[in-house]
């Protein structure tokens, strides 16, 4: 065979009402390579392999196989081609065993009868061949993340998949877990299988990819081999310009304590257990403290916990010296705390809100917004609103009366925290208040949370970004199973040491 | 500009109203060619004309009064089906709170001999505390707002038959007429039946129902109140974040609505047009089609003043269909037909979105291909 693609898309352009979603883009996969597919949120990558599983049919452009043209209607007709996918969230049936989903949808069967014997001898092959370490007959909800996606690899391999894509599959894992899922990505490309892996982390690109496709605003910027290009260039490719991943800031001059936890414990939604587990912290004037840890180890719950959305199980909350353990949440956010919340769709704004609606969410019914007889003060909601979009370079189509689920996330998540920073906080809580943001807008967001600092404020972040968690605070804490097993100092320690705590390989005992 | 003209928000659930009428409208006429070809044509024009199938002008004008006597409950059902959609409830218990609003109204009149006013504010009572209780188990329970409605829809009616019955004439099921029983439990004209020809049951219900429509509107849009309850509609965790007590409205939400609906009750049956039959084995239509009524009036309350009247002038239509060609039952086919189209304005409304902005890509596309042909002449 002379063509060295094994799936090739060509030309690809697919529109949305409004925007371009992929423009012109070519993406060609050798066989056996680890082909990275790079670009920030919003760049097209999602919608690309949306195209490839045919779940959307491109304007134009055409794609092939093994230098064939193939039409893909839906996504059975891409599992056909041998094309399998690791979706960032696991699609995985919590209360089955890993075997039980390994086999699902293909089961081996006699009569009707599951032949699960040589399902499971099957998969103990594979996993032998490839490195991949599972219990077969473990729950799903009782084992690592690192192993649920290790059974989502076993699934593709299972139905004797040849291209193998990987969505952003690090996002959720420990930096232990990363070198593992590394490796075995490098064992599958060494046995024949051609890998594409989505991320917009450039260390890990480098590390694993043989080449690198980037995606920018949709429109395809190029291909380049990884020893040939640096970090820096890939970067520059990605975002249009050179950035500055440091931020710049003076040494902290913590004042009195702003907000104290005492022994909070808050109970899960999904479990028996509790998700956090007799937390102590304390949060001073003029200081960062960022909470790290892996997704789910009850980072959310915490922070409900803290702002009133879930009551607490026990313990203590005391903001500016006074007890607001059993405070609601309107009282929380009108003396002193403001928050911006996890996910910016579910809680921080009413989208089919117009923008100066969302900005007034939490102060409405003040009296300079709504009169004496409950009617609201529209006049002066507006000027409000075009201050703060004049201030915080809030960006919209109509401006005040753009509806907030027309705007662009970067804007979005701008307007809450204008919003919420011009409440005036003595606490601010920030919960990923860079998620799905551009690069740009990340260094935006962490220059307010400084100067929010600097202004004496006390700030509470809650991240889940490395890079975040070493750059922005003062003061790290790890999350760990809902404990709270470490407390680093971001100027002395390194990712390799808090990767220790945020996987609960080390552990201190922390005095709050 | 053309291009926004289409957008507006307001010419949009005009447009698509007018299409779903159309489109009820010509499949009842279908209905009606399989059935019995000869007479369709006919049939329709006289659901159409309602009262114009008089040809005197007093009786015209004195039909159309009593098709208005029907759409002030009509339009209160809707209002109260719209006040709870805009928190984000479905409010399908409007047809019970209307019931328990006919038993509060005619009991409090025939059995305690109270005064009009004194019948409509305990039947707004009662319909608000029938809308209560989904919403006390919604808030406190997460119990379905749908599901606990329509279990009370039931509850509702066949309370009202148990207690209408102590009121009911001894030879039928019919509860005792107004005028003979308590003629001061009759809501007041007002002059009004001077304008349709004496017919003395368009009462006050009619401008105060739409006074309600209008009222619901400047709360919806102008409060403090209103803001709430469409957040909470539209997002109810952001609304928990933002501080708003979201159980309290929702309980309040759902009594307001059982209010309106019980309100529609009274202005209906203080008029002595109709009496509760106590044998009744369906929850009355009028919340049902109340629905139906805030779909059509594009999820706005002045809209729904004109879709009830419609919805009211096809129902009562339907009452002129030549039955020797047809069964009773075909005119309440007719409009169900009409009403159930009612229902894809939303979607309506979608697909001339979606419409308009391929439209304009494939125009904005056009365009640049044309710019980029005419740079490469150059």
């Amino acid at each position: 065979m002379d063509n060295p693609y094994v799936i090739e898309m060509l030309h690809i352009t697919k529109r949305f009402p409004g925007i371009i979603a992929n423009d012109d883009i070519t993406l060609q996969l050798r066989r056996g390579e680890i082909h990275a597919l790079l670009g920030e949120n919003g760049a097209g990558k999602s919608t690309l392999m949306s195209v490839l599983f045919g779940m959307y049919q491109p304007e134009e452009g055409e794609i092939r196989k093994d230098g064939k043209k193939v039409a893909i209607n839906n996504p059975n007709d891409a599992n056909d081609l041998g094309i399998g996918m690791v979706h960032q969230h696991f699609k995985l049936v919590e209360c089955f065993s890993v075997l039980d989903n390994i086999i699902m949808g293909v089961e081996p069967n006699r009569f009707g009868f599951l032949q699960k014997k040589e399902a499971r001898e099957k998969v103990l092959a594979l996993s032998e061949k490839y490195g991949l370490r599972v219990d077969p007959d473990a729950l799903i909800e009782d084992i690592t993340v690192g192993m649920q996606q290790r059974t989502e690899i076993l699934k593709m391999l299972y139905r004797e998949n040849e291209i193998l894509i990987f969505d952003e599959p690090t996002a959720v894992l420990t930096p232990q877990e990363i070198d593992e899922l590394m490796q075995i990505m490098k064992n599958l490309a060494a046995e024949g299988k051609s890998i594409l892996f989505i991320s917009h982390k450039l260390a890990e690109i480098m590390a694993v990819a043989d080449r690198c496709t980037v995606l920018r605003k949709g429109k395809y910027i190029g291909t380049v081999e990884t020893k040939n290009t640096t970090m820096e260039e890939l970067s520059a490719m990605m975002v249009g310009r050179n950035v500055n991943f440091h931020v710049e800031k003076k040494p902290a001059e913590p004042g009195e304590v702003i907000l104290d936890i005492e022994h909070m414990t808050v109970a899960s939604k999904v479990h028996k257990n509790n998700a956090v587990k007799d937390v102590s912290l304390k949060v001073r004037a003029g200081e960062i403290v960022c909470l790290a840890g892996i997704d789910g180890n009850g980072q959310t719950e915490f922070v409900y916990g803290l702002t009133g959305l879930e009551p607490l199980v026990s313990g203590k909350v005391t903001l500016l010296g006074q007890d607001i353990t059993r405070a609601s949440i309107r009282y929380r956010s009108t003396h002193g705390m403001s928050h911006i919340p996890e996910d910016r769709h579910k809680h921080g704004l009413v989208l089919d809100y117009t923008l100066e609606d969302n900005i007034v969410l939490e102060r409405y019914f003040e009296p300079e917004f709504t009169n004496s007889m409950g009617f609201l003060r529209r006049d002066n909601i507006r000027s409000y609103a075009e201050r703060l979009i004049d201030e915080y370079d809030i960006r919209s189509g109509q401006g005040p009366i753009t509806i907030a689920r027309s705007m662009s996330g970067g804007n979005q998540q701008k307007a809450i925290i204008a919003r919420e920073i011009d409440k005036n906080p003595e606490l601010l809580v920030a919960v990923q208040p860079t998620r799905g943001l551009d690069v740009g807008a990340i260094e935006g967001v962490h220059r307010q949370l400084v100067a929010q600092r600097d202004a004496g404020k006390a700030v509470l972040l809650v991240s889940l970004e490395l890079d975040e968690v070493m750059d922005v605070p003062d003061r790290i804490l790890v999350m760990y199973e809902g404990e709270i097993v470490g407390e680093l100092d971001p100027k002395q320690t390194t990712q390799e040491e808090l990767g220790l705590y945020m996987a609960g390989a080390k552990r201190d005992e922390v005095k709050a | 500009m053309k291009k926004s003209f289409w957008k507006n928000n307001a010419v949009q659930s005009l447009l698509a109203s007018l299409i779903c009428i159309l489109l009820g409208l010509l499949i009842g006429y279908i209905v009606l060619l399989c059935i019995n070809p000869a007479g369709a044509s006919g049939a329709i024009m006289a659901v159409i004309k309602n009262f114009m199938n008089y040809s005197r002008a007093s009786l015209q004008l004195k039909n159309f009064g009593a098709t208005l006597v029907k759409t002030a409950p009509l339009l209160m059902c809707a209002l109260s089906v719209l006040f709870a959609y805009k928190a984000g409830l479905f409010n399908i218990g409007a047809a019970g709170q209307y019931t328990v609003g006919i038993c509060a109204s005619l009991y409090a009149a025939l059995a305690w001999h109270w005064s009009w006013i004194a019948c409509m504010l305990f039947a707004i009572l009662v319909g608000a505390l029938w809308g209560t209780i989904p919403g006390l188990l919604k808030a406190y329970c997460n119990v379905n707002v749908v599901i606990s409605g329509i279990m009370l829809n039931w509850i509702g009616l066949y309370s009202t038959n148990m207690i209408l019955t102590k009121v009911k004439e001894t030879t039928s099921p019919y509860t005792f007429h107004l005028a003979t029983e308590n003629p001061s439990a009759i809501l007041p004209t007002l002059g009004l039946e001077k304008l349709f020809s004496g017919n003395d049951k368009v009462t006050l219900a009619i401008p105060l129902s739409i006074l309600l429509a209008i009222a619901i509107s400047v709360i919806l849009e102008k409060t403090r109140f209103g803001y709430e309850l469409k957040a909470t509609g539209g997002n109810p965790n952001a609304a928990k974040y933002a501080g708003m007590a979201e159980k309290r409205n929702t309980i309040l939400t759902l009594a307001i609505a059982g209010a309106l609906a019980g309100l529609g009750a009274a202005l209906m049956y203080l008029t002595d047009f109709e009496q509760w039959q106590c044998t009744t084995s369906s929850v009355p239509g009028m919340g049902f089609s109340g629905i139906a009524a805030t779909f059509l009036g594009g999820l706005n309350p002045i809209g729904t003043i004109f879709a009830s009247y419609f919805i009211q002038h096809i129902t009562s239509g339907g009452a002129f269909v030549d039955k020797t060609m047809y069964c009773s039952q075909i005119s309440d086919l007719i409009s169900s037909l009409i009403i159930y189209l009612c229902g894809f304005v939303l979607f309506l409304k979608t697909s001339m979105n979606s419409i308009i902005a391929r439209n304009e890509e494939k125009r904005a596309a056009a365009a640049k291909a044309a710019a980029q042909a005419e740079g490469g002449d150059r």
